[in-house]
């Protein structure tokens, strides 16, 4: 239902009951190892080509999602998801070999969060008794596509960040056991002129400030509400920046823990990836596999989950366009916590 | 350039890219040139090697040797990159692996890897020159300036005389 100007309550409370997260060797020698089901030594997957390892991932955190909800493929009324590539052709992919009804999203990097608010508004509004989200990306295919091949010996400055190799899916579900997806917020694009590729981060700072802003101000809420707020892959240089933002804007963000994605799934002591992790992947896993987890260790009753995504193509870059970005929220609280 | 692309941009704009710019990480440029300068280098030292190699042991002459020289250079290079290990090495060395004749041997070799999957004719060699091209258009045009400049005011040394 909607909420203010541009977020949805979901009054039914549905629930996330069953979730999954696969990713590749690099994600898997980082911090978050213990959060991911499935850990891959392979950077390919045993497929030809990146595109395929990357259709791959999905396909089997889709699966294995399904598996952990105790639910079979034939049961799940619609799977919203998309990814980086162009025309969503991994998921799309993915999608034929699901064989359930699909819808397909782009929302660059906050198609994780996109996808989930869209998977519980149908589940919430009786359109779905279950829906499928994911996203995922994976690094090589978006070195591939939006920058050079993957071996190509290129210097990479201190602002660029590395797309996570990686996939996440849940089940939602109108009732059942697991995490509560309560509300999400839509957000605007916010372009503000940037337009370097390799800093994303800064490019989507404003973004997920404005989101988060309209999130409060529809539910008529403070930072503090929540026990932790994350956005998806804005990295060192935009979380820096968001930071400011928030100052600058006064938003009392000290009332909370604020924390990134980006910053959270790679070691930046031993692996070298500049300003973070970025890709839809990145939300994805660390929502999904690390967060969820926390969440049921009852570490957290309530979390804002703000995916970042910068809409830019290969082409509109090259003409010397600067970058629109978007960010989604979606709140998810323990099923302990009573509306 | 820079000030017609300013005009566009609102003041909030503006204001942001500001605020963007201090938290921008510098790039740590001497050190970058330090890099370039060792690693790029030690690549011709490798190569004078190579090519000392040649004269002293194949008995080319030095200059019959460089040919030779160059294709061991780009076979190193073109291994390295199947290996996955070329882009390390330049994520350090930056523009010493770039300009000697290895990068432009990485920049057609990793093409063609990366492109395989889309076939022989228009992945290969339809990409293959998509980092390189720029190189050679380019290269081509500088030259014919330069030959032009040469022509003009040095006509009697023309055509190799």
């Amino acid at each position: 239902m909607l909420k203010g100007h541009q977020s949805w309550v979901f009054e039914n409370r549905p629930s996330i009951i069953g979730r999954a997260t696969v990713v590749g060797p690099f994600e898997g020698q980082g911090p978050l190892a213990e959060d991911f089901d499935i850990i891959h030594g392979d950077l390919r997957l045993g497929q030809d080509s990146w595109e395929k390892a990357e259709k791959a991932l999905l396909e089997e955190a889709a699966k294995l999602a399904i598996e952990n909800a105790g639910l079979t493929q034939e049961q799940i009324n619609f799977f919203v998801g998309g990814d980086l590539m162009n025309q969503i052709i991994s998921t799309s992919f993915a999608a034929r070999t699901l064989m359930i009804p699909y819808i397909g999203i782009f929302g660059a990097c906050s198609t994780s969060m996109e996808s989930l608010a869209v998977a519980a508004n149908l589940v919430d509004s009786r359109s779905a008794k279950f829906a499928l989200s994911s996203a995922c990306s994976h690094n090589a295919t978006a070195e591939k596509q939006f920058r050079y091949p993957t071996e190509y010996g290129s210097q990479k400055p201190p602002t660029a960040q590395f797309t996570v190799t990686g996939a996440g899916a849940s089940v939602v579900a109108q009732e059942g056991q697991g995490p509560r997806v309560t509300s999400a917020t839509i957000g605007r694009v916010i372009d503000m002129g940037i337009s370097d590729p390799f800093n994303m981060g800064a490019a989507m700072a404003p973004a997920a400030v404005d989101t988060i802003q309209a999130h409060f101000r529809d539910f008529q809420i403070e930072p503090g509400h929540y026990d932790l707020i994350v956005t998806g892959d804005l990295s060192k240089v935009g979380y820096e920046i968001a930071c400011d933002l928030f100052d600058k804007h006064k938003v009392p963000m000290h009332q909370t823990e604020y924390k990134d994605c980006g910053m959270m799934i790679y070691d930046y002591g031993k692996q070298k990836v500049q300003a973070g992790a970025s890709g839809c992947g990145c939300s994805a896993v660390v929502t999904y596999g690390h967060l969820l987890n926390r969440m049921r260790n009852r570490e957290f009753n309530r979390i804002l989950v703000v995916a970042t995504g910068a809409l830019l193509s290969p082409i509109s870059y090259q003409q010397g366009e600067s970058i629109p970005c978007i960010a989604h929220a979606v709140s998810i609280e323990s099923e302990a916590v009573k509306s | 350039m820079a000030n017609s692309k300013k005009k566009k941009l609102t003041p909030v704009q503006q204001e942001y890219q500001e605020l963007a710019k201090t938290k921008e990480p510098a790039r740590p440029v001497l050190k970058n040139c330090i890099r370039a300068f060792v690693s790029g280098g030690t690549i011709c030292l490798i190569g004078q090697a190579v090519q000392e190699m040649f004269i002293h042991w194949a008995g080319f002459s030095e200059k019959e040797a460089s040919n030779p020289t160059v294709a061991v250079m780009i076979l190193i290079s073109v291994i390295l990159t199947s290996l996955g290990v070329y882009d390390r090495i330049a994520q350090w060395a930056g523009a010493g692996t770039a300009v000697p004749v290895t990068g432009f041997a990485n920049s057609m070799a990793s093409a063609a890897i990366e492109h395989r999957g889309e076939g022989l004719v228009l992945g290969v060699g339809g990409k293959m020159f998509e980092i390189a091209g720029p190189v050679i258009v380019f290269g081509v045009v500088a030259a014919f300036f330069v030959g032009l400049l040469h022509f003009i005011f040095n006509p009697g040394a023309v055509g190799g005389s």
